[in-house]
């Protein structure tokens, strides 16, 4: 017998990044494979151990009845539970749909809507069941990812700070993109961990780590729209990858009443 | 052996496939009366939420249909919007383009050999068990799948999702000299390459023929990736054909089953094929010299048509990659701009690239500022899901007629049988023409 803490992957509505993003750690994959027993991980494996579990990683948001009662079962089988992604931590892109008719999306996509089981809403694992730590990002940043299984396995918190992008362009040393060249920027706004590559490579940042912990999103929209953003692009901004995360639905909700235009 | 006359095997949940599927097997009197992948992947209406977004959005939005090849719905999301406003994207950026498609080709395809597949060769359950007895070639692959990450990572900023990429090219093109590093990179993981091609060579391959029609793009002059016309051949020997990418869908007609969110596709009528084993038959010719030796050392023909061993053929595309990584690297002067200007205008456009699995297809109708009004994407696991269904049909009715094997053999075989098509499970999107299966 293994003593060997366990851990567990799980995957439901989603695109598989975040965890790919596990095996995206090529350096500490065969030593962290030393240090805890991956126990399920349907990608990666096809042995697959009952539980329970000492930590289970969630990727993927809740869109049907099935995967509701799934997440119930994850969580009764895992002393701790870890959302990783924009997806299991805001609802992720599916998450569009809670804005929009999901009977009108389901004719528009198939023939045979009937075929089709879906919930009307995408719901973060939190909706569910109580979480014991979000991992922001789509995707996921590996070294976070590290940090928040290296946390675990020593029983400290996780040391993922809830500061915004801006914090890691200055750390970086790229010039603002905003400042300097009026490029509509996301960053003030933003959940760090991607290390702030979207100005780097010349963009604004276009949120995919969700709200940072501390938001000002009525002080930024104006800033918004006085770099060229109409109020349509600013709501399709926070309409992405992170729509359902309280902060930018709140923001584009009350943008969406102002426009009166759903994208 | 007792041979039973009538059984249902369920195979609850696919392991070492992306996404998330279930296999359904129903044999009456020895015979495989149905063999169901049934994927059970909840739909995200990628298709729906597409339409009102700004034509500068595909790119990224698509991205996250797949987190294994995200690149590819970039790349035919860029080519689709292009087509639509009429303009193309060539010299240097198009050389861009294919270089970052190459590190996803030698990532994902050296995560599908090392991680998913070689297991099965070798009776392991997962690549960390194969490490158990096979450090050092799992150490080669995982030192060859970071090959592919640093490539994406340098061009796209990151492996999952890059961000560098835009309709008309790319936010920031990177310096000659940025780039040098990885040429010697590269260079190292050509040794890599070639040892993966020599060790997956010699596995044990079972007999196995599938007897699709090949489905790939071609380009004239070289392995097309990144663009190329849609080209068929036939698996009854009949003579090669080719269509415009425009007429895809007149070509290729989905249909929805009951059993599965993803749809399945027929091509004029017949089932196919796409991904490594028809790119190699339809291409094989046009590989770089060192991409041909590998595969003449490897007992690869011109055609292969055994899905077992696709795993070679894998490894041949991932060496590929590499030396023409190093080609495009070698031969890269920094372009004035990183992108070229796409005004919108009223269409309808259509991009086709050559995922790692096989052919996408990508369609997107804009209206005159560029707003989407209709979207459609085919990923290559629903035009391959009929070929996987045959094939399990096929392999099962072979192992029952030998012998009848237990449960635990067949489910074995089963989960190869797929796993040799690589399976992408989470790109179930869609559908288009509608028929009713009566079981």
């Amino acid at each position: 017998m293994s003593a060997l803490p366990k851990l567990a992957v799980w995957k439901l509505a989603s695109c598989d990044g975040c965890q790919l993003t596990l095996l995206d750690c090529e350096d500490e994959l065969l030593t962290l494979s030393g240090q805890v027993e991956i126990a399920h991980f349907l990608e990666a494996s096809s042995a697959a151990d009952p539980g329970p579990y000492d930590l289970s990683l969630v990727e993927g948001s809740v869109t049907t009845a099935a995967d509701a009662e799934r997440v119930r079962h994850i969580r009764a089988v895992s002393r701790r539970l870890v959302t990783i992604g924009a997806c299991a931590t805001a609802g992720g892109i599916q998450a569009l749909r809670n804005f929009a008719d999901v009977e009108e999306f389901r004719a528009a996509v198939y023939a045979r809507p009937d075929y089709i089981e879906t919930l009307a809403t995408s719901t973060p694992v939190s909706a569910h069941v109580p979480v014991d730590f979000e991992l922001q990002g789509c995707p996921i940043d590996r070294r976070q990812l590290i940090e928040v299984i290296t946390a675990h396995l020593a029983g400290r918190k996780p040391g993922i700070p809830g500061h915004s992008v801006c914090f890691e362009c200055k750390r970086r040393g790229t010039v603002c993109v905003t400042v300097a060249h009026g490029t509509p920027c996301l960053g003030p706004v933003t959940h760090a961990g991607c290390g702030a590559i979207c100005p780097a490579y010349g963009r604004g940042c276009y949120g995919c780590f969700g709200p940072s912990s501390s938001t000002n999103l009525p002080a930024l929209i104006p800033r918004l729209r006085t770099d060229g953003l109409d109020d349509r692009d600013v709501l399709r901004l926070l309409r992405t990858f992170n729509a359902y995360a309280p902060a930018f639905a709140e923001a584009s909700t009350a943008l969406d009443r102002d426009e009166g235009s759903t994208p | 052996m007792t041979h039973r006359g009538s059984r249902v095997l369920r195979v609850g949940s696919l392991s070492r496939v992306e996404g998330e599927g279930a296999l359904h097997l129903r044999v009456h009197g020895g015979r495989v009366s149905e063999a169901r992948l049934q994927i059970y992947e909840p739909p995200r209406f990628f298709e729906a939420f597409l339409r009102g977004r700004a034509y500068t959005e595909p790119p990224d939005i698509t991205a996250r249909v797949c987190g294994i090849c995200p690149v590819a719905y970039q790349m035919s999301a860029c080519a689709a919007v292009e087509d639509a406003c009429g303009v193309s994207v060539g010299g240097q950026l198009a050389e861009l383009r294919r270089l970052l498609y190459c590190g996803e080709w030698i990532e994902s395809q050296t995560l599908h050999i090392y991680l998913l597949h070689a297991p099965d060769f070798l009776g392991c359950v997962s690549v960390i068990d194969l490490a158990r007895t096979h450090r050092a070639d799992v150490e080669r692959g995982l030192r060859l799948k970071q090959t592919g990450n640093a490539l994406m990572e340098l061009l796209g900023g990151r492996a999952i999702h890059p961000v560098n990429v835009r309709v008309g090219g790319f936010h920031r093109a990177p310096t000659r000299e940025e780039l040098r590093p990885l040429y010697e990179r590269l260079k190292r993981a050509m040794d890599d390459a070639w040892a993966t091609v020599r060790w997956v060579s010699r596995f044990d391959f079972p007999d196995a023929a599938c007897d699709e029609d090949f489905f790939a793009l071609s380009e004239a002059g070289r392995y097309a990736i990144a663009a190329g016309t849609p080209t068929v051949l036939p698996g009854d020997g009949g003579p090669q054909r080719a269509f415009p990418v425009r007429d895809f869908s007149e070509h290729v007609v989905e249909r929805q089953v009951p059993h599965s969110t993803g749809l399945q596709s027929e091509l004029d009528g017949r089932r196919h094929l796409t991904g490594s084993l028809a790119r190699y038959a339809i291409n094989g010719r046009l590989l770089s010299p060192p991409a041909r030796q590998a595969a003449r050392e490897a007992g690869l023909g011109p055609v292969c048509r055994n899905p077992f061993r696709s795993i070679v053929v894998r490894a041949v595309e991932v060496l590929y990659a590499i030396d023409e990584a190093m080609r495009i690297i070698d031969a890269y002067e920094r372009p004035p701009r990183p992108s070229v200007e796409v005004p919108p205008r009223a269409g309808t456009g259509h991009g086709a690239t050559e995922a790692p699995r096989g052919l996408l297809y990508h369609r997107y109708t804009l209206d005159a500022d560029g707003t989407v009004t209709d979207a459609r994407l085919v990923p290559p696991t629903a035009q391959n899901q009929g070929a996987i269904e045959e094939d399990l049909r096929r392999l099962v009715q072979g192992a029952m007629d030998d012998g009848d094997p237990g449960d635990t053999e067949l489910t074995a075989l089963c989960e190869r049988v797929i796993r040799n098509h690589d399976p992408c499970i989470s790109c179930s999107t869609h559908f288009l023409e509608l028929t009713v299966e009566r079981v």
